[in-house]
């Protein structure tokens, strides 16, 4: 059947901001939609609140949206727009519910809005878990026992019926927030009662667990004229009870037999077949270890994180031919995009294992429960390809850039073996390093599966690496030792440590013995027919199949696994790079290992490889494609930190030289630039020891800065306001010595300003000038920021301008430059430089239209600003551009919700996984949008908790009584509600913790408050207390800040809601 | 111990022997299945061949007795990247290692099979030998040059039942001329409640009539249909008596039996992931195969139509007769391993029997 001509208008709801559960993946499935709605002479409309995304560019949509993506945005959009058709199914989980609820509003129907895809019933019997129980039940398809129950009562008593321990699932959460495994009644209280109130139809599944079995997910694609395929079955590593997003998985399945195998498949079809779906699916099945049984655990009748995954691991574009399937067209009408001459309509055949690995955000959260379960934690993956297990278990373990790039994580080597077991059986983020260890230390591969339900194929591989750690050290470096090693996935750096030679003389020696990374091709065939499709994946001992052109290449090194401090935003940049470099004429090669983004797509470059961002692996690349030059300014930090070692290496940095970068990388020389350019910034120094740091915090009086010499995105960065929060930073936080120097900076406090620039080395390119909301102090990436910033005095802009360009040219910075700034009072401060593309870069290019990237990118290609038509007026030698009519507002999210025990408050340490944005015509608006879309639900008349330290009552006082002047009703604790009553303001009084029940904490879990303020006392309340409430609010999904300034700015939001006025407040009488 | 891979076309792969130490001669295909070793090895139509796998794991579950898809296997030899040395599974499977020298036979791991996959692709299926005995390369050349080809072999007496078994079920009788049929034809048959009554492969019209058989199955087999007239002679003179069905080779044979011509292909189809079109319905289905031979759509007589086709290449899937209970498929409707998206089609071939039971010909 082909194409329905009908639909000449698609409206696409997007995902939103990046949360824990909902990454990157549904920018690349939005994006592959959009590219195929486009080719297929369909008119894009788009909305979603991600300004990081490549979906919300301007080639990617006719009309596109940054708006809120609650039902009233999105009926306003197709109120305007009259879409034909709406694609509910590739903005995950939100535009699945999205979809729905228009459903259910008859907004659809009465805009005469075909649902495509998938029908409207279908999503219901997926995601209702009443009805999806009964689909199952009539296919005779198994699933755990189970029952839904609405109530903590019905919990309990279902649980004792099925027998502990039991599943909880919420329904209708992201990643199983909320969800969790009961052992016990009083296990099983706690959880229900958080499900409940998480789940937006109060409804919770009660399941019998089958925690230990193998967990086995299929994707599928059906047609409408039924016609249905799998395109990929993956394994979990990890038995069930830990979250597929959190769980080592897998691709083919490697313990099934093709009995099992084609059980499973065949289930699947017959589930997507009574679905009726016409797209992707992805089914998830608990099996047996030993024998032929099965359950049903999940159905997601959308695109998902794993359906992405799958799409890389296969090479199959599953968002482009859902969205095909989704237009008419039948599987068979369409065309295998990787060979491009066979079917779509087939079953990719691998040839290579595929390994992917959770990123986890517990180097930026020391205090979170790492223990892995029900509730997803991880923020991204990395994904790994290899001719053998092994080699794609430590190329995954590279990619994800910790502190370890091997099996062994040195904190676990001092655990006793009972602790060790222990770790075994419970596992979190560090369960891959644990199982290693163990076998280091002799257990046996029998024990470990007994502990932890691993597949003894998989424990026997991991065996295998850490028996040739030993190997390696006791035979050394002959051929053949070499050899085997680099076919078992051993980098260069780790060989050279077991066989105690240097990284550089092992890469001489396996040159010298001809042992080199040859490419294969990832071609959805196995070979058996030719592909012309260039996306490669490195190994060892075999052929070469890597077909060099002779064009120019220019490389662009990718961000790697989304983390905190490094999200989307970084993909964008590398996307946008590598587009620009193709409309250069260069030839794009993208080397990342993210399998969620649209930088892994094979179509986004000339050529993809799929490797671990390391320098022995992007050098292995480089030696074969004879590259140009290296791109290192779009890929984040994890690319900068490859200029050097590649720069060294005698590979050419393109942009910015290394040398310049040091300049904005390294303090001092940093420091000595500001001096000389007569810029100024916070004094500070370098302390060694405590006593040092203790008298350089006194010459520049308190509050100071403090952190570690090197670190990334604010780590371990605190503001500390006395000697004594200064000696225990320095004792207990950061142990400070001479290999560990501490830096001590004066705070400013003061609006933090901050500007993106692209210069090359000449003139500068000055795009805007964007001020947080927060006060300095606050990381600038959990900071909401208007954009351009409306309040600067010209005076102070001018300044910043200036500091802007001379920095630039004095950094010879050819690309792109952030600059963070502190501003008080008339004068500016500088912060710091970083000499790359920032996080704030896609959403500026979009607010003002100005492609930053592609310049960017174009100045590394030699050509100049003035060559690109930006001129810059008068002898200045830069360019100002601010966009006039709008306004943007950057807001923070966060997931706090998935993570339980993590600190809730703001500071120098980054806590966001992503953001949204506002855009209005006026600014008040576009905070409110911001606020709307980042998820603050605030309802015109309602309550307000507040809790407030000394320091910040009287700042607190003027806010909350302006709340009070809008109808709100302020509940306070003792002392907050004392100076409130001297204030004439009433305010309901609420126990503080200690105070003993009802507290705040109940007060906040009874949902009596629709917004909780608590600013952060320090060493004086127990600190626990402040922590209690923020947790408490964050898990009962009421509003929460610390920040009086963001209190502020909600608070200018909701008085402008206000519609009449009095003559006398219009004329100020 | 070492072991190396000889193409006739000078091509050298080197490895590890991996099951039984010694040479073995055959024709090298590939096979793009990523699960089922165990069902490939067995598969009968495999006989006279050495068959390389794509998936580079291999072994990774063991082997168990219900996965066999015959007595023994009949490959030649293997060829693998990687062999398991821990399996999954528990105590009850056997290590790959020792399925190979329990059947004989000869193996070499640690071949780049998608290299070797590649080439065959791009010159076609040819002859090969395995060998652990460090034979010079150019003699093992000089040998595989020797070997005969496929379609100059008996093989279906190598892997056809030497007598005739039943496995007794209830309504309908269905007789099976075994031309190396795999245990899931029959298993499935069985499963429909069939009685079923397996025959040699030579055997005479009389010998099938005698059994008095309400439809005759025709299986598949190793080797070029055209090496074995007398089977094609024995199913033409039934044409007409009694409904048929034939899968692999037994389409062929049909084929050939209706008046058709058939061909040797390039390399062939051998995987689960074929996609076939059923041309009535427009609908697809994920086949598994495993052939090296094709009916020439242009000898199709005009009475037989075309009900399948491969959607990659074009080929001919399935043939039915426009008035007498005659089908076949050159895919496996039976998996095994392999996808069971196509089982209908032994529904069909149970309708036909209802419709049109046997004996019109005794």
């Amino acid at each position: 059947m082909p194409k329905d001509p009908a639909i000449k208008k698609v409206l696409v709801i997007g995902s939103g901001p990046i949360i824990i559960g909902q990454a990157a993946e549904f920018d690349y499935a939005g994006t592959q939609a959009c590219r195929t709605l486009k080719e297929e002479g369909i008119k894009v409309v788009l909305i979603n609140s991600n300004p990081a995304t490549i979906m919300t560019d301007a080639e990617m949509a006719d009309r596109i949206y940054l708006e809120p993506l609650t039902l009233d945005f999105v009926i306003e959009v197709i109120k305007v727009e009259r879409p034909d058709g709406l694609l509910p199914t590739l903005g995950g989980q939100v535009g699945l519910n999205m979809a729905e609820k228009l459903w259910e509003a008859g907004v659809l129907d009465k805009y005469n809005v075909r649902l495509l895809g998938t029908p409207v019933w279908a999503i219901k019997k997926a995601e209702d878990r009443k009805l999806f129980k009964e689909l199952m039940e009539e296919l005779q398809e198994p699933i755990p026992a189970s029952a839904i129950v609405n109530s903590i009562e019905d919990a309990l008593s279902t649980a004792d019926k099925l027998t502990y321990p039991v599943i909880v699932r919420p329904a209708f959460t992201l990643g199983g927030t909320g969800g969790g495994v009961a052992s016990r009644s009083e296990e099983l209280e706690v959880i229900a009662s958080k499900g409940l109130k998480l789940s937006p139809v109060n409804q919770l599944l009660i399941e019998q667990s089958v925690a230990g079995w193998k967990e086995i997910e299929y994707e599928v694609i059906r047609d409408a004229k039924d016609n249905c395929i799998t395109i990929c079955n993956m394994e979990n590593i990890d038995p069930v009870g830990i979250h597929t997003g959190d769980s080592i998985v897998v691709a083919p399945s490697q313990t099934l037999s093709d009995v099992e195998h084609q059980t499973l498949r065949s289930a699947s079809i017959r589930i997507i077949r009574a679905l009726g779906i016409e797209g992707g699916c992805n089914i998830q099945y608990a099996l047996h270890p030993n024998k032929l049984e099965y359950y049903v655990i999940e159905v997601n009748p959308r695109l998902s994180r794993s359906s992405a995954l799958a799409s890389k691991a296969t090479g199959y574009p599953i968002a482009r031919v859902a969205t095909k399937v989704a237009l008419g067209y039948s599987l068979d009408e369409i065309t295998n995009s990787v060979t491009g001459s066979t079917s779509a309509c087939f079953e990719p055949a691998l040839d290579y294992v595929v390994v992917k690995i959770p990123r986890w955000p517990f180097d930026k959260f020391e205090t979170a429960q790492r223990k892995l379960g029900s509730q997803m934690k991880a923020t991204g993956e990395v994904m790994a390809l290899g001719r053998n297990f092994e080699s794609a278990l430590l190329k995954g373990i590279r990619s994800l850039e910790l502190d370890t790039q091997t099996l062994s994580m040195s904190e676990l080597k001092t655990l006793t073996k009972e602790e060790l077991f222990e770790a075994l059986k419970y596992a979190d983020d560090r369960r891959l390093w644990v199982i290693a260890e163990a076998f280091r230390r002799g257990i046996s591969i029998r024990e470990v599966e007994k502990a932890t339900s691993i597949n003894p194929f998989f424990l026997s591989k991991i065996a295998n690496l850490v028996q040739w750690e030993s190997k390696l050290a006791a035979a050394g470096s002959d051929r053949e030792t070499l050899l085997m090693a680099k076919t078992l996935g051993f980098s260069d750096a780790q060989i050279a440590e077991f066989c105690q030679m240097t990284t550089l003389e092992v890469r001489a020696l396996r040159k010298k013995y001809g042992i080199e990374a040859a490419f294969r091709m990832v071609d959805t065939c196995a070979g058996e027919f030719p592909a012309a499709t260039p996306y490669y994946y490195s190994t060892y001992g075999e052929a070469n199949e890597l077909e060099v052109s002779e064009e120019n290449k220019v490389i662009v090194i990718g961000s790697g696994p989304i983390r905190i401090g490094q999200g989307i935003e970084f993909d964008y940049c590398s996307v946008h790079s590598a587009w620009a470099l193709q409309e250069a004429g260069a030839s794009a090669v993208v080397i990342n290992n993210n399998p969620e983004t649209v930088s892994t797509d094979f179509d986004t470059s000339s050529t993809l490889f799929f490797e671990p961002l390391t320098d022995e692996e992007v050098l292995n690349v480089i030696e074969q494609e004879k590259p140009a030059g290296v791109l290192v300014q779009f890929g984040g930090q994890t690319a900068i930190n490859l200029a050097k070692p590649l720069a060294e290496a005698g590979v050419t940095i393109l942009g910015t030289s290394v040398s310049d970068m040091d300049l904005a990388e390294d303090r001092e020389k940093f420091h000595h630039i500001l001096q000389e350019l007569q810029i100024p910034h916070p004094q500070g120094g370098t302390a060694m020891s405590v006593k040092g740091a203790e008298e350089i915090a006194l010459e520049l009086g308190f509050p100071v800065l403090v952190r570690p010499s090197y670190v990334l995105g604010g780590r371990a960065m605190e503001i500390v306001y006395n000697q004594g929060e200064l000696r225990q930073y320095l004792t207990q936080a950061v142990k400070v010595s001479r290999q560990n120097p501490i830096l001590v900076d004066r705070y400013i406090l003061g609006r933090e300003v901050e500007v993106d620039a692209v210069s090359d080395g000449r003139d500068v390119l000055i795009p805007g000038i964007m001020e947080h909301v927060e006060k300095a102090g606050i990381h600038s990436g959990d900071s909401s920021a208007v954009f351009p910033s409306r309040s600067l005095p010209q005076e102070v802009i001018e300044k910043i301008l200036d500091y802007t360009s001379r920095l630039a040219r004095r950094m010879q910075i050819k690309g792109m430059l952030n600059i963070q700034f502190v501003v008080q009072g008339l004068e500016v401060y500088v912060l710091e430089a970083n000499p790359r593309s920032s996080r704030t870069v896609p959403f500026i290019s979009k607010v003002l239209n100005t492609p930053l990237v592609k310049i960017a990118t174009r100045i590394m290609l030699g050509q100049s600003l003035a060559d690109q038509g930006y001129q810059p007026a008068g002898e200045k030698g830069y360019i100002y551009l601010a966009p006039e009519k709008i306004t943007a507002v950057k807001m923070p999210v966060f997931s706090f919700a998935k993570l339980a025990d993590v600190e809730t408050s703001l500071g120098p340490e980054m806590k966001s996984t992503g953001e949204v944005l506002g855009l209005d015509t006026d600014p008040t608006k576009a905070m409110y949008k911001a606020f709307l879309a980042a998820g603050y639900d605030i309802p015109p008349q309602g309550t307000i908790l507040a809790t407030i330290a000394d320091k910040d009552k009287a700042e607190a006082l003027e806010i909350l009584k302006g709340f009070h002047m809008l109808g709100y009703t302020i509940a306070a604790t003792p002392g907050t509600a004392k100076m409130l009553q001297g204030e004439g303001v009433a305010a309901i009084l609420v126990n503080k913790i200690k105070d003993g029940s009802p507290h705040v904490v109940d007060f906040i879990r009874q949902g009596k408050a629709d917004l909780v303020i608590n600013t952060l006392t320090r060493g004086k309340e127990p600190a626990r207390d402040g922590f209690r409430i923020r947790r408490a609010a964050v898990e009962y999904g009421v509003a929460c800040t610390t920040s009086l300034d963001t209190v502020r700015a909600i608070l200018k939001v909701m008085e402008s809601m206000i519609r009449v006025k009095s003559l006398q407040d219009y004329i100020g009488g | 111990m070492k072991g190396v891979l000889v193409l006739e076309d000078g091509t050298v792969f080197h490895g590890e022997s991996c099951g039984k130490p010694g040479q073995t001669g055959g024709e090298v295909v590939f096979s793009t299945a990523m699960t089922g070793y165990q069902e490939v090895f067995t598969d009968p139509s495999f006989a006279g061949q050495i068959v390389a796998l794509t998936y580079p794991l291999v072994g990774n579950y063991g082997i168990s007795a219900c996965y066999q898809e015959a007595a023994r296997a009949a490959a030649r030899g293997i060829i693998i990247k990687e062999e398991a040395v821990d399996i999954s599974g528990g105590a009850k499977v056997k290590r790959l290692s020792q399925f190979l020298e329990e059947n004989d036979l000869v193996g070499i791991k640690g071949v780049d099979t998608r290299t070797l996959t590649k080439h065959l692709r791009t010159h076609g299926t040819m002859r090969g030998i395995i060998s652990t005995l460090e034979t010079p390369v150019d003699v093992l050349v000089q040998m595989a040059r020797e070997l005969p080809l496929i379609s100059e072999q008996k093989l279906t007496e190598q892997v056809s039942t030497a007598d005739r078994y039943i496995l007794p079920g209830s309504w309908p009788t269905v007789a099976v001329l075994d031309l190396g049929v795999k245990s899931n034809s029959i298993r499935t048959l069985s499963k429909l409640g069939c009685t079923v009554v397996v025959l040699p492969a030579y055997s005479t019209p009389g010998d099938i009539m005698a059994v008095e058989p309400d439809g005759l199955f025709i299986s598949n087999g190793p080797g070029d249909p055209k090496s074995i007239p007398q089977v094609t002679e024995t199913v033409r003179s039934l044409l007409g008596c009694l409904p048929m069905m034939g899968i692999c080779m037994g389409h062929q044979i049909l084929a050939l039996a209706l008046g058709a011509d058939t061909y040797k292909m390039k390399f062939g189809h051998r995987g689960g992931n074929q996609p076939v079109k059923d041309l009535a319905t427009g609908r697809v289905y994920i086949t598994s195969q495993n052939h090296g031979f094709s009916i020439r759509p242009e000898s199709l007589p005009h009475d037989t139509v075309v009900t399948h086709i491969n959607l990659n290449d074009g080929t001919i899937e399935g043939i039915k007769h426009k008035h007498l209970p005659l089908f076949s498929v050159q895919f496996h409707p039976e998996g095994a391993p392999g996808p069971r998206d196509t089982t209908n089609l032994f529904i069909d071939f149970m309708r036909n029997m209802s419709l049109q039971g046997g004996g019109h010909c005794a």
